[in-house]
């Protein structure tokens, strides 16, 4: 079964759909979209690095979206003009690692490929990476889920409550960094944090307590893989941002039916 | 000493360099209503901050008695709207709670009838009950609220003091609160703490009133809040007393107090 390369293409995209619904909910809650970003685009030039150092793709990403996030926790933390610094990290991150990977790769690499992913490429062993990763980030954030959420409504109830807000945001922090790795194969650096926020943003209008929120996120993930392949093998068109297209139809609808609620 | 709940002693926080408290001595015993009044930017939620945990303190000491739980309402929730979350739900974070404690949590706090509305729907006021429901939930030992009445008309203001009042009752819980409305203030607390970078002044209501420091900070005016209620103050620790004549009277001292 897994000799077919739709079938291995479903499994990744799975894999990922797992992983983005919960998180995602905590990246539209805590407004960490731009944040998300900048994230992901590092992921370039750690994929440029792993290539010049011949490491595994995973370890390079994993290791400079981590970097990354860190670092922009740090300067968050010290009163830095948020949006400003985030747009700032997030576009340089992308034109160093387009550079880098210009310098370090000597052989002609397929850059779109990790841009905007290259899902019906996937191997068996993407396939297990991705699931051990993102079973990882699901469990870590259901594990911490209750700790998670008052942490994001407001750190002193945190604190009073005997929980470290420190401790819960970098729990999120690695996840990123965990998804952001797992995902550059499936939907490609520049798209990731589309698969964040468009399943969370789109689940949303349909519910009303933040658990269903989560798993509605994970359900549209789902079917936004499944239906971006299937459009993707109808057109030929790129499999990444096909994915992304369903969600986005998701959202639209779902946002559509959420208004004509409100309003009856 | 065994009814001390907390206990602060040399205390100084700062407020990221910049010191926003110094040496403040402070204690809350069980039953007692603490009070911390001054002006805007005195210290008093890095205070209350600071006895949360939220804070570590720069110098100084903190002690708690042993397991103290400690109910906490903030200043304000923000509320994104891009999270769903429920009245129920919310009293139950972070531990799940049984059905009957948050009923009843609910009902001592005043929220019975919105237990269902989602969060972001709530008015000032209501928020205000829920997060008191809230902290309430755990039968704390201590209730730090932090301006709990922002945003209140006076007399949702003084039924929630006298919500308070009532927890602090039934629980026998010790409460130290932040407050802007003096009237209220001298009314309602066995104990005032003048606040202003340091602890300028503290005692019984009557003593800080009159104190230099005091007027000096908040003007004369509340002087002839205080006479109002010095009545009051002398039954407060009658429990069978009627306290509801409170906001009854509350609007006539409105002028005084500013």
């Amino acid at each position: 079964m897994m000799d077919n390369f739709l079938v291995r293409a479903a499994l990744a995209g799975l894999g990922v759909a797992v992983a983005v619904g919960p998180l995602g909910c905590f990246v539209v809650w805590r407004r960490m979209a731009f944040f998300g970003d900048a994230t992901a685009h590092a992921a370039i030039l750690g994929v440029a690095l792993a290539l010049a150092t011949e490491v595994p793709i995973y370890i390079g990403v994993i290791l400079t979206a981590l970097a990354m996030a860190t670092t922009l926790v740090a300067l968050t933390d010290r009163g830095h003009g948020a949006d400003t610094l985030l747009g700032v990290m997030s576009h340089a991150a992308l034109a160093v690692g387009l550079v880098a990977m210009a310098m370090f790769t000597t052989t002609r690499v397929d850059l779109s490929a990790y841009l905007f992913g290259d899902i019906l490429a996937v191997q068996r062993s993407d396939v297990a990476i991705i699931w051990v990763g993102g079973l990882a980030v699901t469990a870590c954030v259901a594990w911490r889920w209750s700790r998670l959420l008052t942490t994001t409504l407001n750190p002193d109830l945190a604190h009073a409550a005997g929980i470290s807000p420190k401790r819960e945001e970098l729990a999120l922090t690695l996840s990123l960094a965990l998804i952001v790795a797992i995902s550059i194969k499936v939907v490609g650096a520049l798209l990731i944090a589309a698969m964040l926020i468009i399943p969370a943003a789109a689940a949303r209008p349909l519910t009303t307590r933040p658990e269903v929120m989560a798993l509605a996120a994970t359900l549209i993930a789902a079917l936004s893989v499944l239906g971006g392949l299937y459009v993707s093998l109808l057109t030929d068109a790129p499999a990444g941002p096909s994915i992304i297209c369903v969600s986005a139809v998701i959202f639209v609808a779902a946002s559509t039916v959420g208004a004509v609620r409100r309003t009856r | 000493m065994s009814s001390r709940l907390i206990e602060a002693r040399g205390l100084t926080l700062k407020n990221g360099r910049a010191t926003a408290l110094r040496d403040v001595d402070l204690t809350v015993d069980r039953g007692e209503i603490v009070t911390i009044v001054g002006p805007n930017g005195s210290g008093k939620s890095t205070l209350l901050r600071g006895l949360i945990g939220a804070l570590s303190p720069a110098s100084g000491k903190i002690t708690r008695a042993p397991g103290l739980r400690i109910g906490y309402v903030p200043q304000k929730l923000h509320l994104d709207q891009s999270m769903p979350m429920p009245v129920r739900r919310f009293l139950t974070l972070p531990l799940s709670k049984p059905a009957a404690a948050v009923e009843a949590a609910l009902k001592a706090a005043g929220a019975e009838s919105y237990g269902d509305r989602q969060m972001s729907a709530l008015s000032g006021g209501q928020l205000q009950r829920v997060l008191l429901a809230r902290a309430i939930l755990d039968a704390p030992d201590l209730l730090i609220l932090d301006e709990a009445t922002q945003g209140l008309d006076q007399a949702g203001s003084a039924a929630f003091y006298n919500q308070i009042e009532d927890v602090r009752n039934t629980l026998d819980c010790g409460v130290l609160m932040v407050s802007h409305e003096l009237h209220v203030v001298m009314a309602a607390s066995d104990k005032v703490i003048c606040l202003n970078g340091h602890v300028c002044c503290q005692g019984a209501p009557a003593q800080v009133a009159s104190a230099p420091e005091y007027r000096a900070l908040f003007g004369t005016g509340t002087g002839g809040a205080l006479a109002l209620y010095q009545h009051d103050h002398d039954h407060h620790h009658d429990h069978d007393h009627d306290h509801h004549h409170h906001d009854d009277a509350a609007p006539a001292d409105a002028g005084a107090a500013r």
